[in-house]
């Protein structure tokens, strides 16, 4: 996939003669070098999982979140250059505040996501301006709508999906989704959470951070971060389960 | 600041009207007479609808001054429909109802509406909103406005009952109008009811004639 797209690629407003915008393409390539984020739906909820990869040891645990609040019932996973990711946090929040005041209700998630995309493409139609380097997952619940999960790319286009995975590991982390048939689960399932510590692994990367958050019928419709011990008892199961598939693998030798 | 102490003196009159909204087992009836006047003493219109349709399922009385009301309706018409489009589901009653309260509390000093809000959507099923001229909004079960409705509080106070029947509904609010027409001089007329549920929305007109008659008449 990966081309030279030398003289059409140092603006936004310039076409490729294969019909390629390049900015946006390298704008994608800046999220696939960040560290990995999950979201998931599942039948009463969603639940976010982020890899912070811990490039040094002197960071504060708990810096630079990568899981916003976007209201009471969405949250944002992002990868990607996490500035740019902030300021359309903020956007996000913004679009929410102003539908709530303007019409009474919360936001349907597909309407924020369709929202906050028109504003990333925006980005991506002048010279003057270069376009987001995030891309990022909406997730949000509602007790008649059920469970819904948005991706929005640097593109500004933005899918539903049951599962889906952003940066480094997406791969290898869209399969593992896919073997797990995440639709009939329900959020509590400590299943999801292993997922995560697999696709770590597999990047073989040194010390990370999990930021895991959810929100669904478990959490009254409200979007928070997944309580300590719960998340301690998860990553527990996820060691040790991924240690007893190594020591299998070893029998089989 | 001059203009504020003889508005409010114009604000204190209410409409020549009286409309009501009210909630029943499964749906909400809307309804209001078909009077207007010059004055209080000639009667302008004798049929006139001052219940309007503001989407499939969400239906408006107007109260306070008619020509303000009508902008108003207008423009919160227009909007709701393009924000359905977009939402790609009929618009909530809350969104019909804070689409004409941004309206009215945006542009209080210039305005005069005030207006009654009753429909059905899949999320609440039936509601009925207020929204008063400052731009006030608030949920009620049952609610009565403009002129009229100061001779019919102890009747509605009285005789309304959460989960009545659509009959019962509707002979409540035939009699209310009723009652009110007949003690308001600036209301009259005939009496225009819509009646909304889940399964659509049925007009249902009382003319003079029909109307309840009570014991001195």
């Amino acid at each position: 996939m990966s081309s030279i797209g030398t003289g059409y690629d140092l603006s936004a407003s310039t076409f490729s003669p294969d019909g390629r915008v390049f900015q946006v393409e390298y704008a994608m390539k800046a999220v696939e070098n960040s560290s990995t984020a999950i979201g998931i739906r599942c039948k009463d909820g969603i639940v976010f999982g982020v890899e912070k990869l811990v490039l040094s040891k002197l960071y504060e645990e708990g810096s630079n979140k990568r899981i916003f609040n976007i209201d009471k019932h969405v949250g944002m996973a992002v990868a990607g250059l996490l500035a740019d990711a902030r300021s359309l946090a903020e956007v996000a929040r913004e679009e929410a505040s102003n539908f709530r005041s303007n019409y009474g209700h919360d936001i349907p998630l597909k309407h924020l996501s369709d929202r906050v995309a028109m504003y990333v493409h925006a980005y991506t139609l002048y010279s003057a301006v270069r376009p987001f380097g995030c891309s990022f997952i909406l997730g949000s619940y509602d007790k008649d709508d059920g469970a819904q999960l948005y991706m929005v790319d640097p593109s500004g286009i933005s899918y539903g999906y049951w599962g889906c995975a952003i940066g480094k590991a997406k791969q290898a982390a869209k399969t593992e989704i896919e073997k797990l048939q995440v639709r009939r689960f329900y959020s509590r399932q400590k299943r999801k959470l292993k997922l995560i510590y697999i696709v770590h692994d597999e990047v073989k990367d040194k010390a990370f951070e999990l930021e895991l958050s959810w929100v669904g019928e478990v959490t009254n419709g409200r979007h928070e971060f997944v309580p300590k011990d719960i998340k301690e008892e998860a990553e527990k199961y996820a060691k040790d389960s991924l240690e007893e598939e190594d020591d299998s693998d070893e029998d089989n030798m | 600041m001059e203009k504020h102490y003889t508005d409010s003196k114009v604000k204190g009159v209410s409409t020549g009207t009286t409309i009501l909204a009210a909630i029943f087992d499964g749906g909400v009836v809307i309804g209001s007479d078909s009077r207007a006047s010059i004055g209080g003493e000639y009667v302008s219109s004798k049929t006139i609808n001052k219940v309007i349709q503001v989407h499939d399922r969400i239906f408006c009385c107007m109260a306070g001054s008619l020509a303000d009301a009508q902008a108003v309706i207008k423009s919160a018409k227009s909007h709701l429909s393009f924000h359905s489009v977009q939402m790609e589901s009929p618009p909530l009653v809350i969104a019909a109802a804070s689409v004409l309260k941004e309206l009215c509390y945006k542009n209080k000093d210039e305005l005069q509406a005030g207006f009654l809000t009753a429909g059905w959507d899949s999320k609440k099923g039936p509601q009925v909103y207020v929204v008063s001229l400052g731009g006030m909004l608030i949920s009620q079960q049952v609610t009565i406005g403009g002129s009229g409705s100061t001779y019919i509080y102890g009747y509605v106070d009285a005789k309304y009952k959460p989960n009545m029947t659509r009959e019962e509904c509707l002979q409540f609010a035939t009699n209310a109008l009723a009652l009110a027409m007949g003690r308001d001089n600036v209301s009259g007329g005939v009496a225009h009811l819509v009646v909304i549920t889940e399964k659509g929305v049925e007009h249902v007109v009382v003319p003079g004639d029909k109307l309840p008659r009570f014991n001195d008449e």
